[in-house]
């Protein structure tokens, strides 16, 4: 290959200016076919893209319209030479440019705010300004890659042969010549008359172009079908995608990467192998007491003394202002949405159950009835402790302590149920009245 | 990098007997030559190595956890987002040169643009693998892009992390369009004087038969008009979207209104910076002296010079407004940032980047260039240390004491920052080996004689 390479580039000018009358093989054209290959054009050389312009002027004016130049660099003003008129490129890119701002809008506008709403610090769904950015990258992605794409497209390329491959001068139009082509099939072109006429333009050399009847006309077979194979092939995944979507499996879901979603661990009501009750949770031991759980008091912890309730707060709790405020706060926080603030059985949650009227609701009581007054504080400590009918146990929910604050609580709201102007104290009777 | 000239084949001046003859030879001979240099294996085998250790910490990092990084709460965005900004801030330069002087018409930066491209390619591949490895979880990148999932839910478009997705990607794949197009006429040479059909079939295939006609370089100039046109403000808006992950946030030190702009200025000094390091030993080895002039050297020292001084007043911008502000969080993370455990980091940014560059107010230094090598190197040692100064340093000491902490990076960290270096020059001299080092065509462009007027006979 290199010979051919040096072959041609020595011989380039020279072999056509000396051979002008038998051009059919000149210039070194070792490929080119018979007598018989049709003629694809005139090809004339020159030294300077100066001779270039003014070669093409002529060309222009002599009203070729199927002509073309090649050369090294693009050349200052060769376009208004040979009469290029602009290119539609920067409107085909305005359009991907204004596709790309559309898709920008509608992909963050369907995505965050139609679709799958995202509700940011009560920011409104949709607000242009946290949108731009990624509008503005879009465009500027549609629109560079249509320049690429719509370049090659309007310029024919990938265009893998060419007559011109044939000459191995043609090598240097990437060098530092200069070419000029007169194509057969413009309707001006008579072989003889375009000879003369790129004969006055002063090139270094004008030879015969014939059309490409070497190089085969379509791509050997093999690698079509090499080439269908792989895009059917990377069709194949898409496929067995989009049939999952659409199918049902009873198989666990594929977990290509575990994370830590299989962990070697008992998790509770699990079973356990080592174990001969085959239970991952273990019982605690017999006589286990965790730590601050013993609850020997019996009067602080279940409000009795002996086998009787207590009538009496345990000696732990003082009577106070304080204990009061709290047992109204928790009386409040747990009570009241059944038994209502003042304890009549009105809360809101009794009154919309009797609403309803389903026929299963047993009304909350009212704690401030004849025989709940009669009680002795340990049972009411006792209810609230473990429920009764549909009220659950606060046990688990309120602290002992808690739990004797909100007992005297009740008993207030019960002496003032009924309660007379003497229950009053003195100093504050005259504010009733 | 002085090679004794008998063992490069790249030195001695380029046969041809016209100047663009000239210039093919010069820039072809470089991918041409059967085998280079020894020193060119050298490095390469350095490369590789370095690429070795890139790959198997990240390795080693995917296999432990980010744990293995020095990476500690509160300091969740340590080493990787350092070096992510890092890298793609080096890569503005290249768009800077190829892009922005291009609608200048500054015709000096067709000698180096082609070139400057490339580092900016590699640079954002360096950069897009830190921000996939800093989540831990190197199989859920996914998660940033809008794509229907079994989830049901989509990326949060108001997410400046998002923004980055979109601006870094948009970045990345213009600038390998740029590049790509820029070197179709190119690899037509290449493919035109390719002596073996292995040759011929690869750069003929990218080659796509340019043939160099004028009706197609018509459209082909538009087309790079455009690309320019529309990379200009793609490289504005993406060190600036770079900068809205901390801008956005209310970490002081982080939640400022300077920063796209000093983001911006920084990436271009610190793109700057690596084009010198990286241009002033290609020419000498690669024997580009006479198309990589001392001129060109001198007019990126100037630009070196000018981005250093924005970055400077961006510095001092930023005591000024956190004193202004009268805000104690912002006064303490910039007392603390000069003089807090941490100091030296600050200061060897402000030495490296703001007093280094002076030097190039004498023009004998601008054209020296071992003090342009030199300068290049400290501006992107400063640059790194700048991103470590505002990433990591400001998280370390935020508003609540109890929970401020330090930072300073483990083993781990510096092999995957060592070794990103390793990706970037295998890359870069891969580049240089197969690939046309300086965009010809549009060096011959700019020649004296291509300029000719038509000849009238």
């Amino acid at each position: 290959m290199s010979d051919k390479q040096t072959d041609a580039k020595k011989s380039t000018g020279e072999a056509a200016k000396t051979e002008p009358d038998a051009p059919k093989d000149g210039a070194g054209t070792s490929k080119g076919g018979a007598g018989g290959t049709p003629l694809h054009g005139l090809i004339a050389e020159y030294e300077t893209p100066g001779a270039l312009l003014s070669a093409s002027k002529k060309v222009r004016d002599a009203g070729f319209k199927n002509w073309d130049t090649y050369t090294p660099f693009p050349v200052h003003g060769i376009d208004g030479a040979m009469g290029i008129k602009p290119t539609v490129l920067p409107w085909i890119v305005l359009g991907a440019g204004l596709t790309g701002l559309a898709t920008g809008i509608l992909l963050q506008w369907w995505t965050n705010t139609y679709d799958y709403p995202y509700l940011t610090s009560g920011k409104p769904m949709w607000s242009l300004p946290a949108h731009v950015p990624v509008m503005f990258e879009l465009m500027v992605l549609f629109s560079a890659i249509t320049a690429l794409v719509a370049m090659l497209a309007l310029n024919g390329l990938p265009e893998y042969s060419h007559p011109l491959d044939l000459k191995k001068y043609f090598a240097r139009a990437t060098d530092d010549r200069f070419f000029l082509v007169i194509q057969a099939s413009d309707p001006r072109f008579a072989e003889d008359e375009t000879w003369k006429l790129l004969e006055g333009t002063h090139p270094t050399a004008v030879d015969r172009l014939e059309e490409d009847r070497v190089t085969p006309a379509n791509m050997p077979r093999p690698l079509v079908f090499g080439l269908v194979l792989v895009v059917l092939g990377a069709l194949v995944p898409f496929a067995l995608i989009a049939r999952a979507r659409v199918s049902t499996s009873e198989k666990p879901r594929i977990h290509i990467i575990p994370d830590m979603d299989f962990q070697e661990k008992f998790k509770s009501q699990r079973m356990n192998p080592v174990f001969e009750d085959k239970r991952a949770m273990r019982p605690e031991l017999e006589g286990t007491v965790a730590v601050g759980a013993l609850e020997d008091d019996d009067h602080l912890y279940r409000g009795k003394l002996g086998d009787e309730w207590a009538r009496e707060f345990p000696a732990q709790i003082p009577i106070s202002d304080s204990t009061m405020k709290r047992g109204q706060q928790e009386f409040g926080v747990f009570c009241a949405p059944c038994h209502g603030q003042v304890g009549h059985g009105d809360g809101m949650v009794n009154e919309r159950a009797v609403e309803l009227a389903q026929g299963t609701w047993v009304p909350a009581s009212d704690v401030t009835q004849e025989y709940l007054r009669k009680q002795p504080v340990g049972e009411l400590f006792n209810t609230i402790t473990h429920g009764i009918r549909n009220m659950p146990p606060y046990g688990p929910q309120i602290s002992p302590e808690d739990r004797w604050a909100i007992v005297l609580y009740v008993r207030a709201l019960q002496r003032s149920r009924g309660a007379t102007i003497q229950d009053v104290p003195e100093a504050d009777r005259g504010s009733l009245k | 990098m002085t090679v004794a000239t008998d063992l490069n084949p790249y030195q001695g001046r380029p046969s041809g007997d016209t100047a663009f003859a000239r210039i093919t030879n010069n820039v072809a001979r470089i991918a041409e030559v059967p085998t280079p240099p020894k020193a060119w294996y050298i490095a390469f085998g350095i490369a590789l190595i370095l690429l070795a250790v890139f790959f198997g910490s990240i390795g080693w990092v995917f296999w432990t956890g980010i744990g293995a990084w020095g990476t500690q709460i509160p300091v969740a965005w340590a080493m990787p987002i350092v070096n992510f900004v890092f890298w793609v801030g080096i890569g503005h330069a290249g768009t800077l040169i190829s892009a922005i002087l291009y609608l200048f018409r500054q015709h000096w930066r067709t000698s180096i643009n082609r070139f400057a491209e490339a580092m900016t390619i590699f640079a954002v591949m360096c950069a897009a693998i830190f921000p996939g490895i800093h989540i831990g979880r190197p199989w859920l990148p996914y998660w940033m892009f809008p794509i229907p999932n079994q989830m049901e839910v989509w990326p949060q478009f108001r997410s400046p992390l998002e923004w980055d997705v979109f601006a870094v990607g948009t970045y990345a794949t213009v600038s390998i369009l740029f590049w790509y197009m820029g070197m179709i006429p190119d690899l037509a040479t290449f493919r035109d004087r390719s002596t073996s059909k292995i040759r011929r079939i690869a750069y003929g295939l990218f080659a796509m038969g340019w043939r160099g006609s004028s009706r197609q370089w018509h459209r082909y100039e538009r087309a790079y008009l455009l690309l320019a046109a529309l990379a200009t403000p793609l490289v504005l808006s993406v060190h600036s979207v770079v900068s809205f992950d901390m801008a956005t946030s209310q970490i002081p030190g982080w939640h400022t209104t300077i920063f796209p702009p000093y983001f911006v200025a920084g990436a271009v000094f610190g793109g700057f910076g690596m084009v010198v390091t990286l241009a002033v030993p290609a020419r000498q080895f690669f024997g580009l002296k006479h198309i990589i002039t001392l001129d060109h050297i001198e007019v990126m020292n100037k630009i070196i010079l000018a981005t250093g001084m924005l970055v400077g007043y961006s510095y001092a911008m930023e005591f000024f407004i956190a004193w202004y502000s009268a805000s104690p969080w912002e006064i303490f993370t910039f007392y603390n940032r000069a003089f807090g455990p941490v100091w030296w980091i600050a200061w060897t940014t402000y030495i490296c980047n703001v007093v280094f560059p002076q030097i190039f107010w004498w023009k004998k230094l601008r054209r020296n260039v071992w003090a342009t090598f030199v300068v290049g190197v400290f501006v992107n040692v400063g640059m790194w240390f700048e991103r470590f100064m505002i990433i990591p340093s400001s998280l370390t000491r935020d508003f609540l004491p109890s929970s401020w902490g330090y930072f300073l990076p483990n083993k781990i960290d510096y092999l995957t920052l060592g070794g990103s270096f390793g990706l970037f020059f295998t890359l870069f001299l891969l580049f240089c080996r197969y690939l046309p080092m300086v965009a010809m065509a549009e060096v011959k462009g700019i020649q004296p004689s291509a300029h000719a007027h038509p000849e009238e006979h």
